[in-house]
């Protein structure tokens, strides 16, 4: 094709119409964007890690207060929410094989699901949220923790000052991590808008990709939170 | 990525999506009983695996066609182990005299 090689243009039957001119083709658009996620989530690594950080001194600190927190927090709720959000990882998966094998039908079902996954996730977080404002155990001029047994110490209680700090970063983080199941959420409706144009092709379906790697990520985060919030020190 | 397998990916995640709920079991489990000090280390070696399970067969880590992906990885994790490392190096050795 003498004209297109004059104007440094690529054959015209190549280019997808997603495949933007700065790119060499669309596998190497594809790796960009999947970079740039994970460059994304590298961050992220360092913003929750100063919190898993923060966590780890006090509790090293204050090991017994943080047990007798902890047991007041519902774990079968907790479990609950791992295994939602374990779930939701798998339909994950499956939307990204449905786009890449043209399955439009799957593909939304499962979009779909996971959105209601999320839900399901957060309201149960907001049954525990509930449950925490009602003991009083919400850090704030209200908080109250007096005569907690620490687990495995008869005779002693917990120090409701030390057990704030607990309650603190309990809130921090598994608000931080709702607040980016809130966002993940806000990134699926706009998938599911785009699928349900039909614009997701096994050439193109990258938004799916990089959207599921963020939600798998979020998941990851709750998979560390989960013990570490929940289950201290719960033997009898 | 797609380019990776030619056979149908879905029995390895249904597989994993089995091992991620069977060690969400087993970690709850594991907390009602009295290891001593290896509670935390249990809980924690299970979080690990499941969450190295989502990275590399939910996240495609395992056949990531981008080398420069792994190295996202290693060094975000490098850094991860840098910041609680040290950190907790610092204040396990603090009574030390």
């Amino acid at each position: 094709m003498p004209d297109s090689t004059l104007v440094g243009l690529h054959p015209e039957e190549e280019h997808h119409p997603e495949l933007l001119h700065h790119f060499a083709d669309a596998e190497q658009q594809r790796d960009a964007s999947s970079l740039g996620m994970w460059v994304f989530l590298a961050t992220e690594v360092m913003f929750f890690g100063g919190l898993f950080c923060a966590y780890l001194i006090y509790r090293r600190w204050y090991f017994g207060d943080f047990a007798a927190a902890s047991k007041t927090i519902n774990m079968g709720l907790g479990a609950t929410n791992t295994a939602v959000l374990i779930c939701s990882s798998l339909t994950v998966v499956l939307a990204v094989w449905a786009a890449q094998t043209a399955r439009r039908t799957l593909l939304i079902v499962s979009l779909v699901v996971t959105m209601l996954l999320g839900l399901a996730f957060l309201g149960i977080k907001g049954i525990e949220y509930k449950d925490k404002f009602e003991e009083h155990h919400v850090p704030g001029a209200s908080f109250s923790f007096n005569n907690v047994p620490v687990p495995g110490h008869p005779g002693e209680y917990a120090n409701p000052r030390h057990a704030q700090i607990f309650f603190s970063l309990y809130f921090v983080m598994t608000g931080l991590h709702a607040l980016h199941m809130i966002i993940g959420l806000g990134i699926f409706t706009w998938l599911l808008y785009m699928a349900w144009k039909g614009r997701f092709t096994p050439e193109w379906h990258t938004p799916i990709e990089i959207g599921g790697l963020y939600w798998h990520f979020v998941d990851i985060i709750w998979i560390y939170l989960f013990p570490l919030l929940y289950l201290i020190d719960r033997h009898p | 990525m797609s380019a990776h397998s030619t056979s149908s990916p879905l029995k390895m995640y249904f597989a994993v999506w089995i091992a991620l709920l069977a060690g969400t079991g087993l970690t709850v489990y594991a907390a009602t009983l009295d290891l001593a000090p290896y509670n935390a280390a249990v809980a924690l070696g299970i979080a690990t695996i499941k969450a190295t399970l989502v990275a590399l067969f939910f996240m495609h880590v395992w056949h990531a066609s981008e080398k420069l992906t792994k190295l996202v990885v290693i060094a975000a994790l490098f850094f991860l182990l840098l910041l609680l490392g040290l950190t907790m190096s610092d204040y396990a050795t603090r009574l030390w005299s």
